[in-house]
Formats: C-alpha cells, structure tokens, sequence
C-alpha cells in the first residue's frame, strides 16, 4: 500500500473556466450578475421589470438557466434583448462550462450588463463561480424571515439582497425587518433593496443601481 | 444534489494521479470538506461508490475530513469556531468577520494497492 499525495480543489475545473469567462467579460467591460434564489422568488418576473426598466438604455444581455423548459426564455424573447437557453436536463445549478458555451452565442461587443438567471436552488449554485462580477440573491416575503440563517452560504457569498414580493408583507408570516436583520448578519456588506414586481416598487431603484455599477465597471 | 457532479470531479482528479506504468487498485480517498461547502456528507459518500463500480476506485472508500467554519472576529480580534446559523463570535457576539475557514472541499491523498499479477 502506498499514499499519493494530491492536494487539488474539487472543483478547479469550474474554477479554471469560470476565471476564463472572468477575463472574456472584463475584456469586453462588461457587468456580469449571478441572480440566485429558491423556486419561485420571483427571479424571472425581477428580470422582466428590470429589462423593462432599462430598454434603451442600456444594452444587457440574459442567460437562463432551467431544468426544464424554455418557459422563462420565451418571457424574455419579448424583450428583444439577446438571450441563451441552458436547460440542464436534471441539473441543479448552472456550471462555468455551460456559461462558457452560452457566451460564445452571443455577440459581446454591445453588451455591457449580462444577467445570468441561475437554477431555482439555494444550495449547489453557491459552490459554482460563473465568472460572474458578483451573486445577487432573491428571498421573496412569502418564503418568511429565516432564509439566510437556513442557506448562509449563498448569503455569504452574494453581494446583494433583494426582498423581493414587498406588496405582500400584509399577508404572509415574515417580518422585512427581521429578515434584512438576519440577512445582515450572515453578511454585513450586503446591499440590499426592496421590490415588488407586481406594483413596480423598488425597481427603479435597483436599476439606478445597475446602471451606475455597468457605468463604473467601463474604465 | 449536486453531489453527483461533485463525485465525479473528485474521481476524475484520482484518476488523473495513478501511475500509468502500474495497474493498482485505490482503497481510500481523503477528501477535506468545510462545513459551509454546502455539500451533504452521506449523499457525497453514496454518489462516489455508486460511481466508481468499474473503475480503479471500485471499493474504495471515502474518507472526509470535516473542516469547521472558523473566523476572525474584526470587533474583539478572536480566531475561533462559528456555528454557522449564527454567524457570531462566539465570544463577543459581534459579525464582522473575516472567514478563516469552512469552505474547503479539496482532495487531499490516496491509498493505492498495486495488483499482483498484472504489470
């Protein structure tokens, strides 16, 4: 019996590619977001209002990540942004390869926001570097106050929160107050906003934010 | 479940450091996984024998070497445990942290038996 030693990082593979997608997109000075969060917060609905929000000015390509289904990207086709279906057939999260793949369907001279919407999971998406310039997470009102101390890694790792679905607080068991709080704590730097894709509210102020950032990245 | 993929990663890395002049036979990988890895134990175990059937890892077992999340408390200036639910030192309660450790997920070494017989 002998011991070979090895010492690698499981996951040096997406690594490695994910640095590549890094370097492509800073190449191109563009701003990359990873949009994360469990089934159902409302990423896609955020991507319309945002996209919405920021028609004509400014030029954002999207990347949808599903299980199944081509559903989201057909929302988005409407918008006539450029646009990139992954499905993952079963797969949890998206992985820099498949990014790596997306972004050599679009034309990136134009671009200066790209929206990866990743896989409704709260898990395994934090594990994967995209390449992206930084996570932004989704908790919606209706998923209550506790979800940052019950996933603090994908808390800790995104660089904004958004509490999306405000214009349902009234009804449903989950204090904005308490979960800003516990998000904070997991990670004090998180920018966080508040919005609601049904009355608009908070979306402007969020795509200021979008704006002045894809503005600052272009140096 | 990402632990299948991430299973597969770690089989393909062993893989990757046999020796190519002998047939051996891998009984054990050591694997070192921090707590916030975000990776389930026992669904990791199960993935990686359920993958390795046929090839020179079949059998083998995985040995992991648990990683706790540590920080440095940036308020009393603690290096310590952080239950990871919490998010706070332990001493002082404060949350300004710098991670120390906890998010490690790398494959460390491997035990490999050379097979009689077969050069």
């Amino acid at each position: 019996m002998s011991v070979i030693t090895i010492e690698r990082k499981v996951l040096e593979k997406n690594d490695e590619l994910a640095r590549q997608n890094r370097t492509l997109m800073e190449r191109h000075g563009i701003f990359a977001i990873n949009v994360v969060s469990s089934p159902g917060a409302g990423k896609t609905s955020l991507l319309e209002r945002t996209l919405e929000r920021l028609a004509g000015r400014l030029a954002v390509a999207v990347i949808e990540g599903d299980v199944q289904t081509d559903f989201d990207a057909q929302r988005i086709a409407k918008y006539n942004v450029p646009a990139v279906q992954i499905v993952t057939a079963g797969g949890c999260h998206l992985e820099a390869n498949l990014v790596h793949d997306a972004l050599g369907n679009i034309d990136l001279s134009h671009i200066r926001l790209l929206i990866i919407e990743n896989v409704g999971n709260l898990v395994c998406p934090s594990n994967y570097d995209l390449g992206e310039a930084m996570k932004v997470v989704v908790a919606s009102t209706t998923e209550g106050d506790d979800k940052p101390l019950k996933y603090p890694a994908m808390f800790r790792n995104s660089s904004v929160l958004i509490i999306n679905k405000i214009d349902l607080l009234p009804y449903v068991n989950c204090s904005i107050e308490t979960l800003r709080a516990n998000a904070l704590r997991i990670n004090p730097s998180l920018e966080v906003f508040e919005t609601s894709c049904t009355t608009g509210a908070g979306i402007p102020a969020w795509c200021d934010w979008l704006l002045a950032r894809t503005a600052a990245g272009k140096t | 479940m990402h632990e299948l993929s991430i299973a597969q990663s770690i089989v393909d890395i062993v893989i990757q450091h046999l020796p190519k002049e002998e047939s051996v036979t891998v009984r054990s990988v050591r694997l070192s996984l921090g707590a916030m890895a975000g990776v389930v134990p026992d669904s990791l175990e199960f993935c990686f024998s359920a993958i390795t059937g046929g090839t020179p890892l079949e059998g083998a077992t995985l040995e992991i070497e648990h990683i706790p999340l540590t920080a440095h408390c940036n308020d009393c200036g603690r290096d310590g445990e952080i239950e990871p639910t919490l998010f706070a030192c332990s001493a002082c309660g404060g949350t300004s942290l710098t991670v120390l450790s906890g998010r490690e997920m790398q494959v460390r070494d491997i035990d490999v038996e050379e097979n009689e017989g077969v050069r």
